[in-house]
């Protein structure tokens, strides 16, 4: 098996509680995988086990087929970006760079090579001799990354190193750390509560709640495919529509709405019974604004709150059987002026909702 | 209309009356004898007494001749109402910084003093034609010597003798160059009016204080700490104040001051007036007070030093006047060195020699 | 109208700072100054000159004793750094909540007591007949009573005792304030502990360093009795030659020259230091 970071059943405990909570997982030599979840959810803890900064209380790290579980940090083939990168102020943006190099006992002229090579691959050549308090929160960004990638470590970890910065950037440095990870075929293990990042770079997503992972797949299938409930609200835009399951078949499942209204969409799972209470999933872009086009789509009266216009991500805000939904307002004329407190269909084809059972039924 | 004017008038006179009659009495209560002198002179009780006799609030500074003089200086005389540096002290110091006025012989009670001293007081601190000082306490400065080296040490540079090495001390001050330059067979005090000759004579105390040097376990500074190495065993021999060795002796009979065979260093410590005092009437009635016999008996158990009171020795304890007498025979009492006034000048001559053997190694 | 008044106000907050400098700290320093050039002829005439200065330098017992103070006071101040960094490295980031407070007040307490009294504390623990002694001889390390007061040892224990303190404070203040993971970076990146404390945590926490010690060697350089009482008969302080001269020997002019000196000496160390750790004034003291 060809992985750089295979892990099995940790269990890190503070206390009596688990913050990670037998967490297996196989990360694929050269990939760049994603552990998403909201703040709390374990994620620090996991990635400082990982670093070596934390042991386990059970389980197993092995890096390349190698156990890691008593290696301290200094000796691991892994490298971190810190959260706020912890560049070292009292260091040039070169000595930060070459810090690990000097560790390795590089020579100095091998050094001072491999770290304008490396600064010139993150796209900041010559800047050896600035200070980092002089660079601006992207250059950071990109010598923070410098700093672990001259060391050509087998993994490297980051834990939310774009945070900090504003909206733009971090749109930029998305597509950035893609193509630098691609470029140094490094694997990147990368921590992030921002669904978005994980979305756009990664190859695999762990989705991950009070210490355990809930789905762990290609950023895709947890959008079309969420195989729990809070996949489905956590990754991506989604409107939930709650109501009693009136009939199944074909792995369509109906359910009646508290207007009396009935909709339809697919099974996640099957065991699903009549009478049992469900929530039903449905992207904003899978709704369309006009009474429903096919048979077997599902549709809904709604009356216009309000609409919210971004360009291409524009959007309805309206209300059906007292719950708010959302629905992409396409820019292209198909969709005609859409006033306030009028009244609106909305229809679906059933195969792009999702339904699970309500929790705790 | 005449009678209403002088009715008016009278009860104008009656309240200035009154207000100088209440600020007198602020100003009766105000008293105050500000006075500046070593520790042991001024006995709570004694203290207390002449308050309640008196009314007249004191305010008891303790110091010693140095430092008396430098806080004199630094005021021109002013701060204090009374102070009691030894009379070798005073005339050389009043001409150089002026900071005493004459005594009125005619306030003091000179049937309570001793005739001999007052005569020899007079003598030594007149200046001008007039008179500076009235003798207060007077004592000795020898050896204080435990029993196990009492026939190694008998004089002064006794103490530099092999068998006594690393268990012996003494100050750093005057007092040492003179016993020594005695022990030494000089006669410093009929050098101190030719400065050559004084000179040739402290240059060869320095050379006897340097080789003996590494004789003495540490110089004394102050009164307590050298009781205390004493009393713990830690020294055996040191040159000191008979007082002292008195009290040592009272504590444990092993101990006992001795009058080197060169004879002790005899001082007389004054009531001198500051120049800039604000209570000379205070003073007065201090110096009065504390020469009746009962009253300078106990400032001798509490300071272990006589005073110059007539009639005092025999309110003094018993133990106090044994060990005097076990101290001084009528040859000792006869051979001490009465420190004659010191000349302006010599100060600086000695403090370079006692720097000297300090820095030497 | 309402410029005059907040200069008004501005004007009264700043005057008794600078009534303190001007009438305590400038005025003595100047009249020292003027004093230690006098010469005293005889005793009752006075010209001027440097002959104050030029005794310093011809009576080797002056500037021995001056180059002894110095470099002890170095030493002292690198001592109590070297003692003092793992204890505020312990305070600033392992100790927490309660801990943290009790730690920092015992290294308070000493201070409770005056340094006369701490001293006297020393010298009942280092004595002959003192309680290390005696522990000396009953755990059968020593034969006889050992002597541990009056020497230059003792005299630096007092004066690192003294001087912990003034290190700690600044350098517990710069160490909380450094992120965590700098440390953890710095292992990370491959560095062990030795290395990560030479090229992480000694850099960040420099100016804390520079201006404890700056704090310490002052103190140690100007202290009086610990010198004086815990010292042997051989431990000459510069401060005690002062004292000696001023009080003792009532020669104001000599004192004076060398307690010119003793600031010029302090404030080129001073400097130097600033120079060496190429640290700036301001930012060791802001």
């Amino acid at each position: 098996m060809d992985s750089d970071l295979f892990c099995t059943d940790l269990i890190r405990r503070f206390g009596s509680h688990a913050a990670v909570d037998r967490v297996s997982l196989d990360v694929p030599a050269g990939t760049f995988f994603s552990i998403l979840g909201p703040s709390g959810c374990g994620k620090t803890t996991l990635l400082r086990l990982l670093a070596g900064f934390d042991r386990p209380d059970e389980g197993d790290i092995h890096i390349r087929g190698q156990r890691m579980n008593e290696v301290p940090p200094n000796r691991r083939p892994v490298n971190m970006v810190f959260q706020h990168l912890a560049l070292f102020p009292t260091m040039s943006v070169g000595d930060n760079i070459g810090y690990g190099l000097r560790r390795k006992k590089v020579p100095a002229a091998e050094r001072s090579k491999r770290v304008a090579r490396v600064l010139e691959q993150v796209g900041l050549p010559g800047l050896e001799s600035r200070n980092p308090q002089q660079l601006s929160g992207g250059q950071r960004q990109r010598v923070a990354l410098a700093r672990c990638l001259v060391l050509e470590p087998t993994l490297l970890l980051l834990d939310e190193p774009l945070g900090a910065l504003d909206l733009k950037l971090r749109e930029q440095m998305k597509i950035e750390l893609k193509h630098l990870q691609k470029a140094f075929g490094t694997t990147f293990v990368y921590i992030t509560h921002d669904q978005s990042e994980a979305m756009v770079m990664s190859d695999q997503v762990a989705v991950m709640r009070n210490g355990q992972f809930d789905q762990v797949a290609p950023p895709e299938t947890l959008y079309r495919a969420p195989e729990t409930p809070f996949v489905a609200d956590f990754v991506g835009d989604n409107n939930r529509l709650s109501g009693e399951v009136v009939g199944l078949q074909e792995g369509i499942a109906e359910l009646l709405l508290a207007s009396g209204e009935r909709v339809s969409g697919k099974l996640a799972f099957p065991g699903l019974k009549v009478g049992q209470r469900a929530n039903l999933f449905i992207r904003p872009e899978s709704l369309m604004l006009t009474p429903a086009a096919a048979t077997g789509y599902a549709s809904l009266r709604a009356s216009v709150t309000t609409t919210l216009f971004d360009g291409a991500n524009s959007r309805v805000e309206a209300e059906a059987s007292g719950q708010t939904l959302f629905a992409r307002l396409p820019q292209d004329g198909s969709v005609g002026r859409v006033a306030p407190e009028s009244a609106i269909d909305l229809s679906w084809n059933p195969q792009l909702a999702t339904v699970f059972a309500e929790a705790g039924t | 209309m005449v009678s209403k004017q002088g009715t008016s008038r009278f009860r104008l006179m009656k309240v200035a009356a009154g207000v100088a009659a209440a600020l007198l009495s602020v100003s009766a209560t105000a008293e105050e004898l500000r006075l500046i002198t070593w520790g042991g002179y001024a006995p709570d009780d004694v203290v207390a007494q002449f308050e309640e006799e008196t009314g007249i609030d004191v305010k008891v500074t303790l110091s010693n001749n140095e430092d008396m003089i430098s806080k004199l200086r630094a005021t021109g005389g002013a701060g204090f109402d009374l102070a009691q540096p030894s009379q070798d002290r005073i005339v050389g110091v009043q001409r150089q910084f002026n900071i005493y006025r004459p005594i009125d012989y005619s306030k003091v009670d000179a049937a309570r003093v001793q005739p001999s001293m007052m005569k020899a007081t007079k003598e030594a601190t007149a200046l001008d034609g007039k008179s500076y000082g009235v003798p207060a306490v007077w004592g000795t400065s020898g050896l204080i010597v435990n029993g196990e080296v009492e026939d190694t040490v008998k004089d002064y540079t006794d103490l530099c003798d092999p068998a006594v090495a690393g268990r012996v001390s003494y100050r750093l001050k005057r007092p040492t160059l003179i016993g020594f330059a005695f022990a030494m067979g000089e006669d410093p005090f009929a050098a101190y009016n030719d400065e050559q000759k004084y000179q040739s004579i402290l240059a060869k105390v320095e050379k006897k204080l340097i080789d003996c040097k590494g004789n003495v376990k540490t110089y004394w500074t102050g009164g307590d700490q050298l009781l205390a190495l004493l009393r713990s065993g830690e020294i055996k021999a040191a040159m000191a104040w008979d007082a002292g060795g008195w009290k040592l002796n009272a504590e444990n009979p092993a101990i006992s001051f001795v009058a080197p065979t060169s004879g002790a260093l005899g001082w007389i410590d004054t009531f001198a007036l500051p120049r800039r005092g604000e209570n000379e009437d205070a003073a007065y009635k201090w110096i009065n007070f504390v020469m009746q016999p009962e009253i300078a008996a106990k400032i001798t158990n509490q300071s272990g030093n006589f005073t110059a009171a007539k009639g005092a020795d025999e309110f003094v304890t018993a133990e106090l006047r044994d060990a005097y007498r076990q101290s001084f025979n009528e040859d000792a009492l006869n051979n001490i060195k009465w420190y004659p006034p010191v000349p302006p000048g010599l100060e600086a001559m000695e403090g370079q020699v006692l720097d000297r053997v300090q820095a030497a190694n | 109208m309402n410029a005059s008044a907040s200069r008004l106000s501005l004007c009264l907050l700043i005057t008794p700072f600078a009534l303190w400098i001007l009438l305590l700290v400038l005025l003595p320093h100047l009249q020292m100054l003027r004093v230690s050039f006098q010469v005293r002829e005889s005793w009752d005439t006075i010209s001027w000159g440097v002959q104050q200065y030029q005794n310093f330098f011809s009576e080797s017992y002056y500037w021995r004793t001056f180059l002894r103070t110095g470099l002890m006071s170095l030493f002292t101040t690198f001592l109590t750094l070297i003692i003092a960094f793992p204890i505020a490295w312990y305070i600033a980031k392992l100790a927490r909540g309660r801990a943290k407070g009790l730690l920092f007040f015992a290294c308070l307490i000493p201070f409770w007591a005056s340094e006369l009294v701490r001293t006297y504390g020393w010298m009942i623990l280092l004595r002959e007949s003192g309680l290390f002694s005696t522990w000396l001889q009953y755990l059968g390390f020593a034969d006889g009573p050992v002597e541990m007061l009056y020497n230059d040892v003792a005299v630096i224990i007092g004066l690192v005792y003294n001087g912990l303190l003034f290190m700690l404070v600044p350098l517990v203040t710069t160490l909380e304030g450094m992120d965590d993971n700098l440390v953890e970076a710095g292992y990370d990146l491959g560095g062990n502990h030795f290395t990560v404390l030479r090229e992480v945590v000694v850099p960040w926490a420099m100016p804390g360093v520079v201006s404890g010690s700056i704090v310490v060697f002052m103190l140690t350089l100007g202290s009086y009795l610990t010198p004086i009482l815990m010292g042997g008969k051989d431990s000459a302080w510069f401060t005690g030659q002062i004292f000696t001269q001023f009080i003792t020997r009532f020669n104001w002019e000599q004192g004076a020259a060398l307690g010119v000196l003793l600031l010029v000496l302090s404030s080129v160390m001073v400097w130097l230091g600033l120079r060496l750790t190429g640290q700036s004034l301001r930012k060791v003291m802001g």
